[in-house]
């Protein structure tokens, strides 16, 4: 079983049909949608993890592709700025897979990227706006 | 053998003071006892970086020509306090930006201000003989001003509730975003670094002792407002609510942003991030007791935040070794509980502490008057001209 964390980007055409549906359905691809941002009329974003047997995967893509739907391999877009975080923790409180952790000994916000979910909580919580997420 | 302050002092002086942090005089206390480390230690640093919304400063700007009885006084379009006589202002750390909104506050300038950014000045005013001018708009930064010192009338408060949400919406507010069903819980304070939970009957720290504020040198002008000591407190003396707090006051323009950040609390507004330091001399036995408090000896209350009244019930009490490993029992429930104080931030202020003690560069000072040992809250009760 092939693993993929993409991006999918939904021209203001295709975003009214149901592609990812119909693909899922064609190619037994196991889909968990981590953040959309669809609006009718308008280009539309998809994080996405598919998982699925790689040659099936790799079609399934190959047809959103030919749908219209552009494919990117997800690229973790949390940032922190890290040199005017002053580690208060704050957004910890939200992190609830626990990508932000704030521990002893040193007791530095520590971001681990592989766990982020891109929810954008935190973006909310940190009281120095420090943090972005863009997917 | 109980020391004075003008032997600790001699000592400092001649660079053969013993200066721990908190963190270490907690150890030594747990490995060698309060009776031995009263003896080996001359001083004890504290430190905290929290979120002190009781914070603001003010500023004399000098005067224009013709002159202006400054009434009422944007800076960065934050509405600040003007109406004290001419050209003296205090910015509130929590007042709002009229364009900005939230993510812009007294705090936020504030810090610009320490950062030597330039301000916009914008006033209005009735008019007077003396001074005739009606409206000004310049910009300022702060070596363009007469003096610009913090004054914050509540900081440090001597531990705090720790927050979380019961109902089934999340809520925004100064404990930061509570998330719905008991979803997390905040907690506020340095604990074991806390300066007043080191002094817990304030023995020491009282009106005009010398601390590390903001960066500078600062000093505790006052009791803070809403100071409580006359609060439930456990045997080893710390109080298990907000207790004792001081007002502080220390030169704004000596002042680092690194020591004082404004803040946003989503939906809340502004806060201004207060770093303050304070050194405890370690006149006696008793005094080597207090300060070796440990996180799992200070306790405080779970509050439910979702509850809009100022008497919350406690849901059950938590001590800061619990609150530091990340997770809380709550109702029977595992919550992740999450610091708004930065504790890494509180070690190096009582780090850097240290370091300027042990150095010389800073003497300690007996309080000229101590804070109120007992005392409680009135409330603000709403009541018509009969009921007065």
């Amino acid at each position: 079983m092939a693993k993929k964390r993409l991006v999918l980007t939904f021209p203001p055409e295709v975003v009214e049909r149901p592609v990812v549906a119909l693909m899922v359905k064609e190619f037994d691809v196991i889909t968990n949608i981590l953040r959309a941002e669809i609006h009718e009329g308008e280009v539309g974003r998809m994080l996405v993890e598919m998982e699925g047997p790689g040659k099936r995967l790799n079609e399934g893509l190959k047809y959103l592709e030919d749908q219209g739907v552009q494919v990117e391999e997800a690229v973790k877009d949390i940032e922190l700025d890290e040199s005017l975080c002053t580690n208060c923790g704050a957004c910890t409180a939200v992190c609830l897979p626990r990508a932000l952790k704030v521990e002893a000994p040193g007791w530095e916000i520590d971001l681990d990227k592989d766990r982020c979910i891109l929810c954008g909580f935190c973006v909310d919580a940190c009281p120095l706006q420090l943090i972005t997420v863009k997917f | 053998m109980a020391k004075t302050y003008e032997e600790i002092n001699q000592r400092i002086k001649k660079g053969e003071a013993v200066v721990l942090t908190a963190e270490e005089m907690t150890e030594l206390v747990k490995s060698q006892g309060a009776k031995k480390a009263a003896e080996k230690v001359d001083v004890v640093t504290t430190g905290t970086f929290g979120p002190m919304c009781s914070s603001g400063a003010f500023i004399n700007f000098g005067h224009s020509d013709p002159p202006m009885k400054l009434a009422r006084v944007w800076l960065n379009d934050v509405p600040v306090c003007g109406d004290v006589a001419a050209v003296d202002v205090y910015i509130g750390a929590t007042a709002l930006s009229e364009n900005e909104g939230m993510s812009y506050g007294g705090a936020h300038l504030i810090q610009d201000f320490v950062d030597g950014k330039w301000i916009k000045l914008r006033s209005t005013s009735h008019g007077t003989d003396c001074y005739p001018r009606r409206e000004i708009e310049t910009w300022v930064n702060k070596d363009k001003v007469n003096q610009a010192f913090l004054f914050n009338p509540r900081n440090a408060y001597q531990n705090y509730a720790c927050a979380t949400n019961g109902s089934e919406n999340t809520i925004y507010t100064y404990m930061g975003v509570l998330l719905p069903n008991y979803g997390n819980a905040t907690y506020c304070s340095a604990g074991q670094l806390n300066p007043l939970l080191n002094d817990p009957f304030y023995r020491t720290i009282g009106v005009g002792t010398r601390i590390f504020l903001g960066g500078a040198t600062g000093y505790v002008a006052w009791q803070g407002t809403q100071h409580k000591p006359s609060v439930e407190r456990l045997p080893n003396g710390t109080p298990v609510s907000p207790a004792g707090t001081l007002a502080l006051i220390g030169d704004l323009k000596k002042m680092d942003s690194r020591f004082l950040r404004g803040a946003r609390f989503i939906r809340y507004g502004a806060s201004l991030y207060v770093g303050v330091g304070i050194p405890i001399p370690i006149l006696d036995e008793e005094m080597a007791v207090f300060t070796g408090v440990s996180d799992e000896e200070i306790e405080t209350n779970i509050l439910d935040y979702s509850q809009p009244t100022r008497a919350r019930d406690s849901l059950g009490r938590v001590n800061y070794a619990e609150l530091r490993s990340g997770s809380i029992e709550i109702k029977g429930k595992k919550v992740l509980s999450a610091p708004l104080s930065s504790y890494s931030v509180a070690r190096e202020i009582a780090e850097t502490l240290k370091g300027s003690i042990k150095a010389g560069e800073f003497l300690l000072t007996e309080p000229v008057e101590l804070l109120p040992s007992e005392g409680t809250l009135t409330t603000l009760d709403v009541r018509d001209e009969e009921g007065i």
